[in-house]
């Protein structure tokens, strides 16, 4: 990683990360006042799948209707974006780019491997997300929901889905190694 | 004060600050990982490849921090566990979608909440991702009804938590997940440096001084323990609104908070016979009546849909009380006479089962109410107290017919309606679900 300064949007200096345990004591904390205040803890693929039940209530209501996982949602009257992973996603994204802000990494660009074009990054990070977010769903929570916030709470499944997505992903990553190497 | 808030539990219309206070937790949680290199896919795929194991590390460090800092709560007694969303163990579900998140993650270079990082601060990359993300979830929401059986079923444990899993003190669970991640730790820098050719004497040095805080604080939490049923008991409060009848004027009304002994001395938690009965004919709740007499006096009389659940065996249930039934679920406790009823009363309120009553003057009080023209029971002279006030000619169970009293004949039952339902927030409404 350098730490040189570059051209970024703003023209601010680009700074470096902080430390690994620095930063996971800092989420540490977050994610304990997230527990201690409301009860839930972190997550955000539930808003993602909020997000789709809204657009598909505002197209095809009647099919949301037909539909037992999105009725859950958006059912009737029920507005799908009333939940409160909602703000936390979209908190989540204003965080992001305020840290990206003040640290001066604002800036258009793909990261990727040295082997592969934009394009097949571009196409294997939207493939990636697909498939990302269908197992997300079935398992009830990604990386935040479950390995994160169930990790925290020392829930059984929880440990059992963060085992099963460093297995998956270690499994295959000598397959895709041209990706990234 | 109790944590959590309850009136944080959920975002709501009704407190509209909530949705700002849930938008500042997020807030936090991207910048954190915005910080920490998550906007960053190689770091992130470093990781499979033993390269750089941020992720690991930031990941874990952020693990048995929250973990240590929640359990030292709770066994403090400032935080009730028993209202902080644990994840419900679904192993099928789990096992097979968090594979395939696995193969997403390596293929895609990041996680749901990284790519947010990554998109927002520009990165073409983590756009992509994010949009996958809402073509992956809503494929999600249009196949799952082909394997829904599966879905909800397949593993399904409930609130399991390792502790249980084990057979092991909550607090050894602590020591050991956090020496566990030391350990990792040690791993992860000795792979960097073998993989990734990193220079470990740059290291900050205060590394082994973080860690030997970090265990004593598991220690600490394990030495603390967790609060006694007592001690919860002595802290709950009750909020009951009465409405104060004026002469000439508007009624008043007035909110009260009540402890657990306050509601039992004024009969606040008490129902009579035709409430208890009625309840099962009001839409609005799901009444399930908890028999806590021995299974001898159980068996020779008991209503019709009750549940016979001996004292002694009252925790064992108390982890379904907790998870299974749906929100407006009803416990409504009956003892021979209230003795033992109250009993399990104050156990199961202090463990935080929701909307729990007592039937006024028990099974006793229920025949004399039901049953006074059945010739067959008899009252028994000799009955000692919160024994069976009644000889019964042989053990019917919920055979005689005032274990079931006719919902017509039984109408229009007057009575002053002491069960107010409080609609905890909905279990499954909590985490990413």
């Amino acid at each position: 990683m350098t730490t040189q300064t570059r051209k970024t949007i703003f023209n601010r200096p680009e700074k470096p990360y902080v430390h690994p345990y620095i930063g996971g004591i800092v989420l540490g904390v977050v994610l304990f006042l997230a527990f201690f205040l409301t009860g839930n803890g972190l997550g955000s693929s539930g808003a993602t799948s909020r997000i789709d039940a809204l657009i598909v209530d505002s197209i095809s209501p009647a099919h949301v209707d037909n539909n037992p996982y999105l009725l859950k949602m958006a059912g009737g009257d029920k507005n799908p974006l009333d939940d409160w992973i909602v703000p936390v996603f979209f908190g989540a994204l204003f965080g992001g780019f305020s840290s990206g802000f003040f640290n001066g990494r604002l800036k258009f660009m793909t990261t990727k491997g040295p082997n592969i074009s934009n394009r097949t990054r571009w196409l294997m990070s939207f493939l990636g997300g697909v498939i990302f977010l269908y197992g997300a769903r079935m398992a009830r929570g990604c990386t935040s929901g479950q390995a994160l916030s169930g990790g925290a709470t020392l829930s059984a499944g929880s440990w059992v889905v963060m085992f099963a997505i460093f297995g998956g992903a270690y499994g295959l990553a000598y397959f895709v190694r041209k990706l990234w190497n | 004060m109790n944590f959590p808030l309850p009136s944080l539990v959920a975002v709501s219309a009704a407190n509209p600050w909530t949705y700002v206070l849930f938008a500042v937790i997020g807030f936090a949680f991207g910048y954190t990982l915005e910080m920490s290199g998550f906007g960053d896919s190689r770091k992130l795929a470093a990781q499979f490849y033993f390269t750089e194991l941020t992720v690991l590390k930031v990941m874990f460090t952020a693990i048995v921090v929250a973990m240590v800092l929640l359990f030292g709560a709770v066994g403090l007694g400032l935080l009730d566990f028993s209202q902080v969303w644990v994840n419900p163990t679904y192993l099928a579900s789990g096992i097979v979608g968090g594979l395939i998140m696995g193969v997403g993650f390596i293929v895609g270079g990041f996680c749901p909440t990284t790519s947010l990082a990554s998109a927002s601060t520009g990165k073409i990359d983590g756009m992509m991702f994010m949009l996958g993300g809402f073509v992956g979830a809503f494929l999600f929401g249009e196949t799952e009804q082909y394997f829904t059986q599966w879905y909800n079923n397949a593993g399904y444990f409930g609130r399991v938590t390792l502790d249980q899993v084990f057979g092991i003190p909550l607090g050894a669970v602590v020591v050991l997940v956090v020496f566990m991640a030391l350990f990792m730790f040690w791993g992860a820098e000795q792979l960097e440096r073998i993989f990734g050719k990193k220079d470990l004497s740059k290291e900050p040095k205060l590394r082994p001084v973080g860690a030997m805080l970090l265990a004593a604080a598991a220690f600490a939490v394990f030495f603390i323990g967790s609060p006694s049923l007592e001690d919860k008991y002595n802290k709950l409060t009750f909020t009951r609104t009465e409405t104060i009848e004026q002469l000439n004027a508007d009624p008043i009304t007035e909110t009260k908070i009540y402890t657990a002994d306050e509601m039992l001395s004024n009969r606040l938690v008490f129902i009579t016979p035709a409430e208890a009965f009625k309840a099962k004919y009001n839409q609005s709740m799901n009444p399930v009546y908890l028999d806590v007499r021995s299974e001898t006096d159980y068996n020779l009389y008991h209503i019709e849909d009750a549940v016979n659940v001996p004292a002694e065996r009252m925790t064992e249930v108390i982890p379904v009380l907790l998870t299974e039934p749906p929100a407006n679920t009803v416990y409504i406790l009956m003892s021979n006479d209230e003795a033992a009823a109250v009993q399990a009363w104050k156990t199961l309120v202090a463990s935080s089962v929701p909307n729990v009553y007592i039937l006024e003057g028990g099974v006793n009080n229920w025949i004399a109410f039901f049953g006074n023209d059945d010739k067959a029971l008899q009252p028994d002279p000799n009955a000692g107290d919160d024994q069976l006030g009644f000889v019964f000619p042989a053990a019917l169970g919920s055979r005689y017919e005032s274990c079931s009293p006719n919902p017509i004949e039984y109408e229009s039952l007057e009575f002053e309606a002491k069960i107010k339902l409080q609609l905890k927030r909905d279990k499954s409404g909590g985490g990413c679900g």
